[in-house]
């Protein structure tokens, strides 16, 4: 029950890849394996039953059948057809004209609008907006308090008249400090409310009424089920919805919920929140999701995760270290650091093609507490032990270890793989060394490759 | 208003949803000359896929439509039959013995769940009914991790007249339990509600976080946390089960609390969870108001699902 929908399909495929023709009773039970991993992932009934029907008619053709490689043929319908499911559209905000901007945010309680409206603001920040952020949500007790906050970790602005307790005034007060002070997006959390509370979807109405929003987007939870629809659909019919956002899709959830939402709904993913960080939020791309949903991983959205925390003048210091062999304490640390940059280590991990059918890798987990603990070590070591770690003697070792609250073995065991990756980088720099005719390609060094 | 009708209300929304597919189901099966026939394999396959668009998830409906289908008929209702065997799958969870705490010291009750399932909600809404009740509840606020949640949790303690334990945003959340236990056997409280964060269950770094707590807490107190309730969204999917399950082994959960059943959501999950996990349902929650929260009664649970229509 565990087993997620790309290790399910990964399954499916393995048992058919053995068979040189493929029998339609094969890909019969092909089909219901396929039926069970879509309903086990919250992908709704009816979406499945479509879904299935529409493969079964393509992988029955005579023509797939006596292929070559009838069991990549059927993969390859299944990922046609999921990529069909998502349509055309381009994940991100679509382009407008309004100036400011401005985006609603809708969605039911606990799905994480709050942060998302935060994560939200720090993207578009990024992309050189000057977002506004203001709640509406004068139900939930101190949710006015905790976009503020979010806001001011975020570097925002936002737009908070003490004791303005009226949501639509909140709004549209919020959209004329935009104008007067020159913000190009005026981001509006709302309070969460279902779908069915006539009183609150009328204030929401009101709200939509008041800023006149280019966008709307709907938050939903990663791991809804099949009710998703419902509710998605509703808020879609009475408000209008123009693209999602999926929250929380860093967990195990495959958010086959969301999948159904989009090819029901007809309404695109916009985003994934995929963290616990601000920075987690990524314009959704539905080629890399279907991938990953098939275990194929996502090793675009890896480079570019990589791409951001990883500094190219650093990267390049780096390199040359290595090629001189003088790779020390202090830059393991730095790459410690970068690799905490990008994000949980599971869901790097779970971009990597193959991770998913890696059963012992899913079973042992990795542990950031370990990664903290190293660089709690190097931490406790003075810079001239950092540089020369061969001055590290028994004594300073045990030092060492009682500074960072671990044991000496730890120590050396930390030590002794960093003697070996040492060497390792040693051969490595030699390798890829100097006297080559091309000038060294400017290859930005993914932390993984020194962390093995 | 009665728990029943309560639920029920909370429930006829629910209920409406897939009310008509099971009617259709039902009633050409429960026609009189056919209610002495076994069920044929149409209707079966009909039900299956109301229990799943139900989220009862693909091995719970399996076994509820293999027990049907099994069932030589003498002439009950198809909708009996379905009844009954949702109620054997809750009721095989249920009545677990709870852990007490010696004499003279508190019930630590630890609220666990993902992010956004309404843990803070909860804990007022607890602190409350126990309070009503007749007990001396003590809250700790130890989610210091989300913004606000401390500030959230405070509003949620004046409106029950029940006092907090906090700590400063950022702070650590076993210190704060530290705190609250000691709080707690000073000023003689029956009970001390625990809201940690929220935490997705794949987290292993935040799951050890959760297991930290525990660890000071037994060692405050003997056996606790004497209770671990998993607050669960209604409308969550199958992820329910991935859930549970983790946060059975990290945190000893004992119970669930379903949330958000006002809404269309059928919470089925619940029986998924009861079928696979043996986990009983102890609460639900069927609004926003600090007295929607109703101890869950399997029995009441079927019968307000099984009303007139479902």
């Amino acid at each position: 029950m565990f087993d997620q929908l790309s290790q399910r399909l990964q399954d499916v495929f393995q048992s058919i890849r053995g068979e040189a023709r493929l029998s339609e009773g094969t890909v019969e039970n092909a089909l219901r394996e396929i039926r069970m991993a879509l309903l086990e992932a919250d992908v709704n009934l009816k979406v499945v039953q479509a879904f299935v029907d529409r493969v079964r008619d393509r992988a029955m053709d005579q023509a797939v059948l006596k292929s070559l490689t009838p069991s990549q043929q059927v993969v390859k319908i299944v990922r046609d057809e999921l990529l069909g499911l998502f349509g055309d559209a381009k994940g991100g905000l679509v382009e407008t004209s309004a100036r400011p901007r401005v985006i609603l945010m809708l969605g039911l309680q606990g799905s994480g609008k709050t942060t998302t409206t935060g994560k939200l603001a720090k993207w578009l920040a990024k992309q050189g907006h000057h977002p506004i952020v203001v709640s509406t949500d004068v139900r939930r007790p101190a949710a006015i308090q905790q976009l503020a906050v979010v806001a001011e970790k975020a570097g925002v602005r936002v737009h908070d008249p003490a004791g303005q307790m009226d949501p639509v005034r909140r709004a549209a007060g919020a959209l004329t400090e935009a104008r007067a002070v020159g913000n190009d997006v005026v981001i509006v959390d709302t309070a969460g409310r279902l779908h069915i509370d006539d009183e609150l979807m009328q204030e929401l109405a009101a709200i939509k009424q008041a800023v006149g929003p280019s966008d709307l987007l709907y938050v939903a939870d990663a791991m809804t089920g099949q009710d998703a629809i419902k509710s998605a659909g509703e808020f879609n019919r009475q408000i209008g919805v123009t693209g999602v956002v999926l929250s929380k899709a860093d967990g195990d959830a495959r958010g086959g919920a969301a999948l159904s939402v989009v090819s029901v709904v007809g309404v695109p993913i916009a985003f994934v929140g995929s963290g616990e960080r601000l920075e987690d939020l990524e314009p959704f791309h539905a080629d890399r999701f279907v991938s990953r949903l098939l275990g194929m991983g996502d090793v675009l959205s890896l480079i570019e995760r990589a791409e951001e925390a990883i500094d190219v003048g650093d990267a390049e210091r780096l390199e040359q270290k290595i090629r001189k062999g003088g790779f020390t304490l202090e830059d393991f640390r730095d790459q410690l650091r970068t690799l905490k940059k990008m994000g949980p280590l599971e869901s790097i991990l779970g971009m990597l093609p193959g991770m998913g059918s890696m059963k012992q890798l899913a079973e042992q987990k990795p542990d950031e507490r370990q990664l903290r603990r190293v660089e709690a070590i190097i931490n406790s070591m003075t810079p001239e032990e950092r540089r020369y770690a061969d001055i590290l003697d028994g004594s300073r070792r045990k030092r060492i270890a009682r500074g960072s609250g671990t044991a000496v073995e730890d120590v050396n065991r930390l030590l002794k793989q960093f003697g070996e990756m040492q060497r390792m980088l040693k051969v490595v720099g030699q390798m890829t060394g100097e006297p080559i005719a091309a000038p060294p390609r400017k290859k930005k060094k993914s932390p993984f490759s020194l962390m093995r | 208003m009665s728990l029943f009708e309560r639920l029920k209300q909370g429930l006829t929304r629910t209920a409406q949803q897939i009310a008509e597919r099971f009617d259709e189901l039902v009633t050409g099966s429960d026609a009189p000359e056919r209610r002495t026939r076994t069920i044929d394999p149409d209707t079966l396959e009909g039900l299956e896929e109301v229990l799943l668009m139900a989220d009862v998830g693909v091995a719970a409906s399996r076994r509820i439509v293999e027990a049907v289908g099994a069932r030589q008929r003498r002439g009950e209702s198809l909708r009996q039959l379905v009844h009954d065997e949702i109620l054997r799958v809750l009721r095989d969870a249920d009545g677990r013995p709870m852990a007490a705490p010696p004499p003279g010291t508190p019930r630590v009750v630890l609220i666990v769940g993902v992010n956004g399932t309404g843990k803070t909600t909860t804990v007022g809404k607890l602190a409350n009914q126990m309070k009503r009740d007749g007990l001396k509840p003590l809250i700790c606020a130890a989610d210091t991790f989300r913004a606000a949640a401390v500030d959230q949790l405070q509003i949620w303690a004046d409106r029950a007249g029940v006092d907090i334990v906090r700590a400063r945003e950022g702070a650590d959340p076993a210190a704060v339990v530290f705190d609250a236990l000691t709080a707690g056997r000073a000023r003689g409280r029956d009970v001390i509600l625990v809201d940690t964060a929220g935490r997705l269950h794949t987290r292993a770094n935040l799951m050890q976080e959760l297991d930290k707590i525990r660890r000071v807490a037994a060692r405050e107190a003997s056996g606790a946390p004497h209770d671990t309730l998993l607050v669960l969204d209604a409308t969550v999917g199958q992820n329910a089960l991935a859930q549970a399950r983790e946060f059975m082994a990290v945190a000893g959960v004992t119970g669930i609390v379903l949330t958000k059943l006002d809404g269309t959501a059928k919470g089925g999950m619940a029986v998924a969870i009861a079928h696979e996990l043996h986990l009983p349902i102890r609460y639900v929650g069927v609004g926003e108001g600090i007295d929607d929260l109703l101890p869950f009664k399997p029995a009441e649970y079927v019968d307000a699902l099984f009303q007139e229509k479902w």
